[in-house]
Parts: C-alpha cells; structure tokens; sequence
C-alpha cells in the first residue's frame, strides 16, 4: 500500500518537472529541453507502470476500481499514447499540451481518496480489465486529439490572420496537426466501440442484461455518435481542418464530463461508490 | 600574444570604398606574405567578401600592429590612409576575438543570419593555411570562431526563418503542408516575382508545375524550365482542383479568381487546403476568399508582413546568439593567456631548482662529511625556500592571467629572471571543444 503511493508521488514529481521542461522549451525555444522533457516523461511512464503493477498486487484487482485508481490509469494511458504519437511525429510541442493534462489527471488523483475499494463479486471478471483497459486507451487517444485540435485552431488563427509571432513559428504545420487528428480517431474510435461492446458483454454476465441506460452508457454513446459522425464526414464528404479540429475537442469535452459527471453528480452501475456497495 | 583586426564592412564604409579596398580572391599569397612581413605581425588572415574587409593578426604588440595594419590595408590598394581612415575601425584583444565571433555566426551581417560569410571566412582561413601565414593561434583561433558560429546555428533560431519574400512563401507553405514533395503550384502569369517563388518551391521538393499565362508561348517557356505542364488561360480554372498552391501575378485590372470559383474549387478537393499568393498589384484574388474554410490567401504586403515579422525574430535570437558568444571568448581569452603564462610558470620554476640544484652540490662538495640524514634535511630545506619564495609570484601570475596587467607581470617575470623566450610551437594544445571540420 505505502509502495504504491510511494511511486504515484515519484511519478507525479515526473510528471510535473517534464512539463515545467516541455513549457520551458517552447518557450525558449530550445530543442534539447524538449528532448530531455521527453526522457523525463518516459522515466515517469516507467515509474507509472510500476505503481500500476504494484497497487494490482497489493489490491489484487484491476487498478481501476476507484476515482484514484481510474485517474491514475487514464493519465497512464494518455503518457503512453503520447510517447507512441512522438515516435512517428516527434512533436516537442504536443508534449507541452498533453503533458499539462495528464499532470491534471493526476493531481485530481492526489486529491481523490487512496483507500482501496472494497472487493465486489462483480469485478472479479476477466471482462473488467479488458473493458476498462480498453475504453481509457480510447479516451486517451481522444485526449491527444482534442489537444492537437487546439493547436491546430490556434496555428489556423496564425496563419489565416497573419499573425506572425511566439506560437506561429513554435506549432508544426497545419496539415501535420490534421493528420494527428485523423490518426487518432482511426485508432480511437475502434478503442471506444470494443470498449463498449466488451462493456455490454460483462454487464450480460454480471447484470443479465446487455444494455441498461445507465447515465455512463448513455453518455458514452453520445459521444460514440459524435466521433462517428467525424470519423464519417472526414472519409466522405471531406470534413477536415478546423471542423475537424473543433469535433474533436467537443468530442473530448463530452467525454471528460461523461466520465466524471457520472462520478460526481449522477448515479449509476458506473460509480466508483457503487463498486463498494454503498 | 594578441589577436588584433583592422577593417571596414557595411556597417562603416559605403560600397565604393569597399570595393576598392577589397583583396581579389584568386590572388591573396601577394597580399598575405606581405601583411606578415609587417613589423610586429606574427600572423595573418584576411577576409574579403563584398561586405568587409578584415585584416586578422596575431601579434606581441598590439598597438604598433594595428598602425601597421592601416597604413598596409591603404597602401596596398594605392589610397591614403587619412582618405580612408574615417571607414576604418580596428579593435584588438577580447574586442578582437568577440569580433570574429560575432562575423562568423553572421551576427554583423547586414542580413543577421545569412549563411555566406562563413563559408567566405573558411574560405579565407583556407588562404592562411596555404600560404603558411596562419599559426598556432589563428588556427585556434579561427577552428573557435567555426565552431561557436555553428553553435550559434544549432542553438539559436537565428538562421531558421525566411527573410525574402520569395522565400517567405515557401516557409509560409510549410506552416500548412506536412510535406511539400507530393503538392502541385500553378503560376498565372508569367511574372518574374512568381518565377523566382516557383523555384524556391521545386528546390524544395515539389514536383508538380502548371504554367498559364495570356501569351501561351511564355506559359510554354516557363514550364519547360521546370519541368511543367503549360494550360491555357482561358480553361485555367479546370486545372485549380489539381494544384496545392497557386501564385497569381497577372496584370488584369479586375478579380481574375473569385470567393464562389473558390468554393467550387475546394468542393472539388474535398477540402484540402489550398495556399494561394497573389503577387499582383491591383490584386489577382478577391480578398474574400480568405474567408473559406481551408485556404489561406497572401498578397505582397502580408507576405513582406512575414518578412517584417522574421527578422524582428532573429534579432531576438541574435540577443541569444550573444550570450554565447560570450561564453566562449572567456574560454578561449583563458586559452589565450594560458600559452603565455603556463611557459612562464613552468621556467620560472625551472630556474630556481635549477639554481638550488646547483648550489646543493657545490655545498655538498664541499662538505663531504656531512651525514645522510644531515643531506636530507638540507635538501628539504632548500626545496621548503624555493616552494615558498615561487608561491607567492606563481600564484599572482595565475591570477592575473584573465586580466590586462597579466601580460605585464608574465614581461616583469621573465625580464627579471631572465627567462628565455618560449617556442610558441612547443606550448602543449590543450583539448577545446572544437571538432570543427577544417575547410
């Protein structure tokens, strides 16, 4: 228990000096920082894997059964995402803009209780892991795209409007932030359907019931309908761009608050508290 | 030793005087071997180009050098000095070197960041190399400047944005395509603003060049030289769906592109941006058009905007640039002053156990009955006498190594010590980190 905790804080300190060093490189423009921030992230990531691993064995489930846990996890994902985008795009600058949120996502974790949930028998599926694993990676995805959707509005704003300053000669190309777009939604859209259907699997062999209009699933397919609309306007009648852009971040807007709305203010299967039986 | 440079640049003399003090490049042994057969020159290297003229020489008396210098810089070319003297500026030392620096990472260009002039000094480097008028410290000296200059590249923006308008245009076309390999440019009318444009864009990688013009002859010339497609001007907007990039620069007096053929256009593409530069006073392209979604439209003022606003950001990272020039004359003043105080440490030395030595044995000599024990206590007296009476001068010697009263101390030591004169050659190099390629 005090292990895990442990390296959630190393890796949050991570976490925290990779962006002060992502920010400070696009602001001062220097490449080394960005490169050195990008080792800082990964050693982070490690770190982050271990503490994952080691909550897994000391709770003895899926390392997402609480509010901490599920923050935690979904900066996890997001870091690892991200260190796969900067293999093909080896963009310093998107790190500047992912890297602040996943910092987020774990400060809320801080903020949120440690204490481990209590067993519940309807966890103890193989469905659980898979479920969850695979909707957060969606959600990660999502989350690189929405942030490369503001870099985009702003870089398009530059270079519609002629400003020539600070983030015009920082931001990569228009069409590279596009791609970014497209990218993630061919890879995040697959992410969220599986995550659904492999959700309405478990909740057949849990509940009996594939589907129940439950707030989350409500949501969930919301914004399922949002990104297919994207993923549908971007293949035929040529959606791109800025509207893409702009898609893509209502989309993440949706998702965050699908996510934690549910948890803070509605009810449902999908609350953490509801694990624990309360 | 002291590095010290009389010259004249943009910055001080017009282009009459300039070319006229200008050394010819295919010819510079004449001028090289003379300028170090000048009295008080050690070394030398001049840098010629269009836009200065610099003499660079190491020397062990600075002030005389310099009026050397001048007068040789006038007398060589036929002038007077006092006519020229005004356009004249010469700095020696740490001036000097800053100087250089500052020269080789394009800093006292009259484009900051313009990528010639190094080439130009290495070129000149070459010169001294050649005709043997470069030594230990030019070589230093100048591997330095190659190598601070190119940190100055890699750390520092100061070179990475366009500052011509032609050249703005593609920089601006890379802020909106990934890749520029793959893309297509029409240019309407064959102007040479387009020309000039069109070719920075196939020199940096696309391939795809339609050509439309009035005459369809002219249209016809241009695209052969870039390998192009010429269409005729009155179909030209059935080609525009095909192309990434369109430069207009047409002498029609009305709108020859409109907001709804735009819209057409990218109907047509499904959207994918499109980059259009109108060059044409009165404009080719309804300014409407930078309205749609997905294209961006240029004329001459913004794209002299981008220019405008480029250089405003080298000057910034110029202020960048400075900084580390900085760090690297300290670094290379101390080498500097090292290859004269370490030999005169190192003799100063020699001399005094020597002298000890010697008076050892001839009391020694003498005193044949002296014990083991009572010969070890005389020799570690000796030795405490010599330790202490060098720590005091030996450790001001270093410390004032960095200053300009050092070099007189290092005069005042070997004068009263009579100390010889070190072979410069035979100084130990240490390592800097320059592992510049030689030119």
């Amino acid at each position: 228990m005090i292990v895990d905790v442990l390296l959630f804080k190393a890796t949050l300190l991570a976490y925290f000096v990779a962006t002060l060093l992502y920010l400070a490189g696009v602001i001062s423009r220097r490449e080394n920082l960005g490169r050195f921030a990008k080792w800082v992230l990964a050693t982070g990531f490690a770190v982050h894997c271990a503490t994952l691993a080691a909550r897994w064995l000391a709770t003895g489930q899926t390392p997402v059964a609480s509010l901490y846990e599920a923050l935690s996890f979904f900066a996890w994902a997001l870091v690892g995402t991200y260190l796969l985008f900067d293999l093909r795009y080896r963009i310093a600058v998107l790190g500047a803009f992912v890297c602040p949120l996943a910092l987020v996502l774990m400060i809320g974790g801080t903020a949120a209780p440690k204490k481990v949930a209590a067993a519940n028998p309807v966890l103890d599926s193989w469905w659980f892991p898979v479920h969850v694993s695979l909707a957060f990676l969606g959600y990660a995805v999502f989350a690189v795209a929405a942030m490369a959707g503001v870099m985009y509005l702003l870089q398009e704003r530059r270079v519609k409007n002629k400003q020539f300053s600070g983030l015009f000669y920082r931001l990569p190309s228009l069409d590279t932030l596009d791609s970014i777009n497209y990218r993630c939604l061919t890879f995040g859209f697959p992410l969220m359907t599986m995550g659904i259907i492999s959700g309405a699997i478990w909740a057949n062999t849990a509940w009996g019931g594939y589907w129940r209009w439950d707030p989350k699933e409500t949501g969930a397919l919301v914004v399922w309908f949002l990104y297919a609309a994207l993923l549908h306007g971007r293949l035929t009648v040529g959606w791109r761009g800025r509207r893409a852009a702009i898609f893509a971040i209502i989309g993440f807007i949706c998702l965050l608050t699908t996510f934690l709305g549910v948890n803070l203010f509605l009810g449902g299967q999908h609350t953490f508290s509801s694990f624990t039986g309360q | 030793m002291h590095i010290v440079v009389v010259g004249l640049s943009h910055h001080t003399a017009p282009v009459e005087v300039r070319e006229r003090l200008a050394f010819a490049p295919t010819a510079m042994e004449k001028p090289l071997h003379q300028m170090l057969a000048l009295p008080a020159v050690a070394e030398a290297l001049i840098v010629s180009t269009c836009n200065r003229v610099e003499l660079y020489a190491a020397t062990k008396e600075p002030e005389t050098a310099i009026v050397n210098l001048r007068r040789f810089l006038a007398s060589y070319h036929g002038a007077e000095l006092e006519e020229v003297a005004p356009h004249l500026y010469d700095h020696l030392g740490e001036v000097a070197i800053r100087h250089l620096f500052r020269v080789a990472s394009s800093l006292d260009s009259m484009i900051i960041g313009e990528p010639q002039i190094l080439g130009q000094i290495k070129t000149a480097y070459g010169y001294a190399v050649e005709f043997k008028t470069a030594g230990l410290i030019l070589n230093r000296f100048l591997h330095k400047a190659f190598s601070v200059a190119k940190r100055v590249r890699t750390e520092t923006g100061i070179a990475s944005s366009a500052v011509s308008v032609s050249f703005a245009a593609v920089e601006l076309a890379r802020k909106i395509f990934d890749r520029l390999d793959d893309k297509g440019v029409m240019i309407i009318g064959a102007g040479e603003m387009c020309e000039l444009a069109a070719r920075h864009f196939v020199s940096n990688g696309v391939t795809k060049v339609l050509v439309t013009n009035r005459t369809f002859e002219r249209a016809e010339k241009l695209a052969a030289e870039f390998n192009g497609r010429a269409v005729p001007f009155e179909r030209f907007t059935d080609h525009l769906a095909e192309v990434d990039i369109i430069m207009t620069s047409t002498g029609a007096p009305t709108f020859i592109l409109d907001h709804k053929q735009m819209e057409e256009v990218l109907r047509r593409r499904k959207n994918r941006p499109m980059f259009l530069i109108d060059i044409a006073v009165p404009r080719d392209v309804d300014p409407k058009v930078n309205d749609l979604d997905n294209v961006y439209l240029y004329d001459v003022d913004d794209l002299q905007g981008v220019v405008q606003a480029n250089l405003k950001e080298r000057q910034k990272e110029a202020h960048r640039a400075e900084g580390i020039i900085g760090e690297e004359i300290s670094q290379f003043h101390l080498w500097l002053s090292n290859l004269e105080v370490k030999p005169t440490i190192v003799a100063l030395r020699r001399r005094f156990e020597e002298t000890a030595a010697q008076e050892m044995a001839k009391t020694f000599g003498n005193h044949r009955d002296l014990s083991d024990a009572q010969r070890k206590g005389i020799e570690a007296m000796t030795n405490a006498i010599v330790n202490k009476l060098l720590h005091r001068p030996v450790a001001l010697l270093k410390r004032t190594q960095n200053e300009t009263s050092g070099e007189d101390y290092v005069d005042a030591v070997r004068a009263l010590f009579d100390l010889p004169a070190p072979a410069a050659d035979e100084t130990p190099i240490e390592p800097l980190d320059d592992q510049n390629e030689k030119p």
